[in-house]
């Protein structure tokens, strides 16, 4: 039985790859944190937002293997955001200008 | 004439991993229902919202995404550690992943619980004299984290039952596809708490 018969996920990640990875989570926490910590006002949130947005490219790419996969898969995740994206700014559009 | 008899059944790995995505997505939508909601109100009550955060712990905040963080870390590597036949460096981390979603319950246990203490929970009179935005902060910070909680206990019970499959065999170096599985869905309790964190804990 050939592991291409069961359509088997042969590619393997290393260990170091993947406490690399976790370095780089663990440094963008430490930025949400400071960031957070001095006087950016408004532009907080955004700031925010777009580190964790980047935390979650990380997890979805390497830890979930989005990356290594099929590009099927990565079609797949971006119709689902892409919807959600369109769910809350249509949503936000409602309550901004009524 | 002679038939050929398939004495082994069609596995289709990549299949059942999108079968798992298409969970997820599911997953993606009823967090995101919340995270509108949480924005909506946010939008509308900027003050009120800065002024409950302040009674939340950003420490025990990092600790916790700290915690869950190293968990993935954990739970990713057992997949390599199978995939390299090591089976018990693959069990033990798969251990280590669930002994780190007990340590984020007891964290979380210990905010509820102090939050409670003083008077703030669904309904209690002190959180009903609040004005309206901090009302819904904690409201949407109960349900919210409180769901979030729900999907690391469940994700709890799913990684110990690969835990007893890989003990037995049944997840092994040629055939790991549900461990796979349970470590996408615990990657995304994951990050839905990296956006819980900021959004919560990190208002100004």
């Amino acid at each position: 039985m050939s592991q291409l018969e069961n359509n088997n996920q042969h590619h393997v990640v290393s260990y170091g790859k993947y406490i690399l990875i976790w370095l780089g989570l663990i440094a963008l926490t430490g930025a949400t944190v400071t960031f957070a910590g001095m006087n950016l006002g408004r532009w907080i949130i955004i700031t925010a937002l777009s580190i964790a947005s980047m935390k979650s490219m990380l997890v979805l790419n390497i830890f979930m293997h989005l990356k290594f996969e099929d590009r099927i898969f990565r079609i797949f995740v971006v119709v689902a955001l892409v919807t959600f994206v369109i769910f809350i700014s249509l949503t936000f559009f409602d309550y901004a200008f009524t | 004439m002679t038939t050929t008899v398939l004495e082994h059944s069609h596995r289709d790995d990549a299949g059942s991993r999108m079968g798992l995505w298409l969970f997820l997505f599911s997953e993606l939508i009823l967090f995101g229902g919340m995270f509108i909601i949480y924005a909506v109100y946010r939008f509308k009550h900027p003050e009120e919202f800065r002024l409950a955060a302040a009674e939340l712990d950003p420490f025990i905040g990092t600790v916790n995404t700290i915690v869950l963080l190293t968990s993935s870390l954990t739970v990713a590597m057992s997949i390599t550690a199978i995939q390299r036949g090591k089976k018990y460096f693959s069990m033990a981390l798969v251990g280590m992943t669930i002994l780190l979603a007990f340590a984020f319950l007891v964290n979380k246990y210990f905010e509820w619980a102090h939050k409670i203490s003083i008077g703030i929970y669904p309904q209690s009179p002190d959180l009903l004299n609040k004005p309206p935005g901090e009302i819904l902060y904690f409201g949407l910070y109960y349900v919210m984290t409180g769901l979030h909680a729900l999907h690391v206990i469940i994700g709890m019970v799913v990684l110990a039952v690969m835990f007893a499959f890989i003990a037995k065999g049944k997840i092994n170096q040629h055939s790991f596809v549900r461990l796979e599985a349970g470590g996408l869905y615990w990657h995304l309790v994951d990050i839905i708490w990296i956006f819980l964190f900021p959004l919560f804990y990190l208002i100004q």
